[in-house]
């Protein structure tokens, strides 16, 4: 069976689109990143799932249950972490995690306390008077401590440091470990390469494309700049090189397929300055226009 | 139906409103009731005096219905002003009920809980009520002590007091319901407190104008007519027909609410 399960998802606010015929499936125990740009329809998708909202049309089953009709059964079991984080201004963040616990079966204390401890948040602290990267702790935090069974992620890292967002994805992987469904939605490619087996690509509220990590990378483009003395685009002449362009003597190029293959080339020179990059988001979304 | 955090979250959320309205109306009717044996002695040259304000004032007042140096003819004079006080807060908890949870965008916490909208309505309603009787209960006791205080000796109906002070619940409910059904069919409401003025005041207006200018039937959709003070001192009774409107208006704006609440798409961050 699968955890989330979505037909033929439609969602349209008045007129403006949210999202248009979105099918997919996620399975017990994956981490799917849902990746977009800004607007594309990611938020939409899992506010349909937590149904904050209701579908035009279509439908979306979670843990095999209906979502519109089975709302609160199917919570009981869901951690939702928003991508910005508001909670009561007038409470302290101990007595919000409480609310918030209060809602679910059995003692959740130790398992709020470990968690706090873990993100280094201060439980005594009011809301009001806390940071965006500390609120979105306590987001972390609230979301987490019922142990859910499938965790929905919006945008988690916004505002966490990089010390931070480590100790987070370590913290997702140990509960992906322990068997937890995760759903992970992010503008940036680089995150959800680091923590997703399968993604799936949205883009003006559609889905372009659904597959494993590995066969995305390895489908894609490096952008590779290279800096050197006399450098001619003919050097470069290699299969999978694309657009080249030459800029106050650095090199521009798209490249696909065996990086060693462009390595080989350079070590042959002497150059002043390597760059190989992942391509932005949006140039994998060029890929997929053409 | 009901989830008991909720409710208690809720009530603590309004604890410090609502004391703030049960003083004032607590120091409305004190303060007010006692210049009563002051308006009682000098009733005949009260009565006078008021001869010569224009008819339409003395009507937007009710005060042309109102004997000033009787009890419960004063009493109800105050009471007016102590039903605009209730309206204002009972409208305020309606705008406020649903439309401040996603203003201030908690409403993405709440309902991401394994609670139904059903029961965040039902719990959100009854901690509002709970919230009013406070106010409610304050306004019944200030009432009996300052009329015990200030009476000087003066005789009044006893059962025509329960009368007015039992349709303050009614009254009440009515603007909660009212308030929650008018912000849920606009799109978003930004700020409450604006809305519950405009309700408290715009029901008062039409009701006190409705004296002056003869024949309106709009009146008849203001609480302030359905549970006029003046009516119930008078009669010794309410006028039954506009309390069973009122009631009916309260019932279709809560069937309406739970219709709307439980098909609304909560507003994201934008």
């Amino acid at each position: 069976m699968s955890i989330i399960e979505v037909n033929n998802l439609t969602k349209y606010y008045g007129k403006a689109r949210g999202i248009v015929d979105v099918s997919f499936k996620e399975e017990e125990g994956e981490i799917f990143g849902f990746i977009g740009p800004n607007g594309a329809g990611k938020s939409t998708t899992i506010r349909l799932l937590l149904s904050l909202i209701h579908p035009s049309s279509g439908s979306a089953k979670v843990f095999g249950k209906d979502v519109t009709t089975h709302g609160p059964e199917i919570r009981r079991d869901i951690g939702y972490l928003p991508s910005e984080v508001y909670y009561y201004e007038g409470m302290k963040v101990i007595d919000l995690l409480k609310y918030s616990a209060s809602f679910y079966e059995g003692d959740n204390t130790q398992r709020m306390h470990d968690l706090a401890d873990l993100m280094e948040l201060d439980l005594n602290r009011r809301i009001n008077d806390l940071s965006y990267g500390n609120k979105k702790k306590v987001g972390i935090v609230q979301g987490l401590l019922h142990s859910p069974r499938l965790l929905f992620l919006d945008e988690p890292t916004a505002g966490l440091d990089p010390l931070m967002q480590r100790k987070f994805f370590d913290l997702i992987r140990a509960e992906n470990a322990r068997g937890v469904t995760v759903f992970f939605s992010s503008h940036i490619l680089g995150e959800v390469q680091r923590l997703c087996t399968r993604v799936g690509i949205i883009r003006e509220g559609s889905i372009v494309e659904i597959s494993n990590i590995r066969t995305l990378q390895q489908n894609n483009y490096k952008k590779v700049h290279v800096t050197a003395e006399g450098l001619t685009p003919a050097f470069f002449d290699l299969p999978g090189v694309t657009n080249v362009q030459t800029e106050d003597g650095t090199l521009h190029f798209f490249f696909k397929g065996d990086i060693n293959a462009v390595l080989q080339r350079i070590s042959g020179i002497q150059v002043a300055d390597v760059t190989i990059e992942e391509p932005t988001l949006e140039e994998i979304f060029m890929h997929y226009y053409e | 139906m009901m989830n008991a955090n909720i409710y208690r979250h809720e009530f603590r959320t309004r604890l410090r409103s609502v004391i703030i309205w049960s003083f004032a109306v607590l120091g409305l009717i004190v303060i007010y009731f006692s210049f009563f044996s002051a308006f009682a002695d000098q009733a005949a040259l009260m009565n006078q005096m008021l001869q010569r304000f224009p008819p339409e004032m003395r009507a937007a007042f009710g005060l042309d219905r109102m004997n000033l140096s009787d009890v419960l003819g004063y009493y109800s004079f105050i009471f007016l002003f102590v039903q605009l006080c209730l309206a204002i807060q009972a409208g305020n908890y309606g705008f406020g009920l649903v439309s401040i949870e996603e203003s201030e965008l908690t409403a993405d916490f709440l309902l991401s809980k394994p609670v139904s909208r059903t029961q965040v309505l039902t719990s959100k309603l009854l901690a509002a009520f709970t919230c009013l009787t406070i106010t409610n209960l304050v306004v019944w006791a200030s009432s009996f002590a300052a009329i015990l205080l200030f009476r000087g000796g003066r005789e009044y109906e006893s059962r025509t007091l329960l009368l007015i002070l039992l349709s303050i619940a009614i009254f009440q409910l009515s603007f909660l319901s009212v308030g929650l059904v008018i912000s849920l069919l606009v799109k978003r409401v930004r700020n409450v407190t604006p809305y519950a003025l405009g309700l408290g005041f715009g029901a008062y207006v039409l009701s006190a104008f409705s004296g002056v200018f003869g024949e309106v039937t709009l009146e008849l959709l203001t609480p302030f007519k359905h549970l006029d003070p003046a009516y119930i001192v008078q009669n010794g009774a309410y006028d039954a027909p506009l309390v069973l409107l009122n009631v009916a208006i309260t019932l279709v704006s809560l069937a309406a609410s739970y219709w709307l609440y439980i098909r609304r798409d909560i507003p994201a961050v934008s």
